[in-house]
């Protein structure tokens, strides 16, 4: 049997009540995509928190046997892995055939748009911030961010053709670009704290900093991505479990 | 901007791109006429460089001059488009799922153990890259088993090829290429019988073999670049290897 501590979320109104689990850890954005999404359409979950470093959790080695990674959603039986197919999952199977709680938008050339940028998203930001996060040399400190900023830059200016004037990537509501990069919104305000780098610099990034404000205020997401200081604990622990562990 | 001589479809691809061949085999499998341009894979036109200024790469699918980038993002596209023709996704929502998450498997994990191979030396490390292919091959072969996703079908749509088939079989063709440029053992009808049954099965679709290269074309193709490869010219042909 698997160990893990089981949070469940607070029953919401009109929730869609069925037996959804998600393997996470609340910190980690990808994992943040998925309860974003769940919140969006209403749907009650329980997220169960795992072991991703080795000895990994048996639940999710035996449900996500290929990459061994979180977030899985666990739903009826099937595990389902990935976060960008989990959300899309996630929008089809609690879809209530209208298209009012869509996540991804309605025309196919937009879903094919967004498609593309949340992809672009998992592309160049993950591997810069990480080793931002953990690298040590100032040299290759200010290229890690040169890249970042590159990488905003051009979703700043993306906003511009996905939003179509409006407020969120996916017009007047959060949509599927919004979740993919907004749930990359604490992980970029710890990493500029703890390097003292401006990432999501308001001044060249005056759409990117007024939409993260909306995204960060509205419902759906409160409380589920956390703030700089959140960070700072866990990798501050995080460090001080690595200091303590005689090397290998 | 025009549609180009009136299509309202145009490829822009690469002959040996196994990602072009992806949307040429969809577009076929859909009936729908489009024109095809042929590019440079390794130097983008100022056609490539304007639809597609953030990677310069192929494909690029033009619908009325707009452009949709990522063979994979172009396929869900194409069956959002044209949702009353033959369609490449099952429709419910877990099969989607395990289309979608072994389409990212195939791109993410098996294309670049494959193109390993292509580019390791002999010795251990053509060892450990054939060994990869062999791991990622062993994970598919399951899901084509007992209690797999896709168990006991002939192709991994059901009786009919599917998105997954078509991305899982525009780019499989290297492995026989590379068995003989190579000259290692990839695909075992022994270790995976219903993988080497499913891909045998596949490339006898006729839409398929109107879409793929005759072998000996790739054969020839991937041994040059090998030959250039092994000549130490310091050009970085993991690029040009198709396995893209």
């Amino acid at each position: 049997m698997y160990s893990a501590t089981g949070i469940n979320c607070t029953p919401m109104a009109g929730a869609v009540v069925e037996d959804v689990k998600v393997l996470g850890l609340p910190l980690i954005p990808f994992v943040i995509r998925v309860l974003i999404a769940l919140r969006l359409k209403r749907v009650e979950y329980e997220l169960v928190e795992v072991q991703i470093a080795e000895p990994k959790s048996e639940i999710l080695v035996k449900s996500n046997p290929v990459y061994k990674k979180i977030p899985v959603l666990l739903h009826r039986g099937k595990s389902i892995c990935e976060s960008a197919v989990i959300v899309q999952y996630i929008d089809e199977e609690w879809s209530d055939g209208s298209g009012s709680s869509s996540i991804l938008p309605a025309d196919p050339f937009d879903r094919a748009l967004v498609r593309f940028w949340a992809a672009y998203i998992d592309d160049k930001l993950p591997a810069p911030v990480r080793a931002l996060r953990w690298g040590t040399e100032a040299e290759k400190a200010a290229e890690l961010a040169g890249q970042i900023r590159q990488a905003l830059g051009l979703l700043e200016e993306a906003f511009v053709e996905c939003g179509k004037g409006k407020g969120f990537f996916g017009g007047d509501a959060v949509g599927y670009l919004d979740i993919a990069l907004g749930s990359c919104l604490g992980w970029i305000r710890a990493l500029e704290k703890a390097k003292s780098v401006k990432l999501l610099d308001a001044e060249k990034l005056p759409r990117l900093t007024g939409w993260a404000e909306r995204f960060l205020a509205e419902e759906s997401v409160k409380g589920l991505v956390p703030d700089a200081d959140e960070y700072q604990k866990f990798y501050a622990a995080a460090e001080a479990r690595t200091s303590a562990t005689p090397a290998a | 901007m025009d549609p180009a001589g009136g299509f309202d479809l145009e490829l822009l691809g690469s002959w040996a791109d196994s990602h072009t061949h992806r949307v040429q085999l969809a577009l076929k499998l859909k009936g729908l006429p489009f024109e095809y341009r042929e590019e440079d894979s390794l130097r983008p036109s100022a056609a490539v460089l304007l639809h597609n200024p953030v990677y310069g790469s192929l494909p690029v699918l033009l619908h009325r001059g707009r452009a949709l980038l990522h063979s994979v993002v172009i396929l869900q596209y194409l069956d959002e488009a044209w949702p009353s023709g033959r369609l490449l996704l099952p429709s419910d929502p877990c099969d989607r799922a395990a289309v979608r998450f072994w389409s990212h498997f195939a791109d993410d994990k098996l294309a670049p153990s494959v193109a390993a191979v292509f580019s390791s030396c002999p010795g251990d490390g053509r060892k450990a890259a054939v060994d990869q292919v062999h791991q990622n091959l062993k994970l598919l072969e399951r899901e084509l088993g007992g209690g797999g996703a896709f168990e006991g079908r002939r192709f991994f749509g059901g009786d009919e090829i599917g998105l997954l088939d078509v991305v899982l079989g525009c780019g499989s063709y290297w492995l026989a290429v590379f068995e003989e440029v190579m000259e290692v053992k990839l695909v075992d009808p022994e270790a995976f019988p219903r993988f080497h049954a499913w891909l045998r099965d596949f490339e006898e679709q006729r839409e398929v073999k109107e879409t793929i290269p005759p072998i000996d074309k790739l054969l020839e193709y991937a041994t040059a670049v090998r030959q250039m490869m092994l000549g130490g010219t310091g050009a970085d042909d993991d690029n040009v290897v198709a396995v893209n």
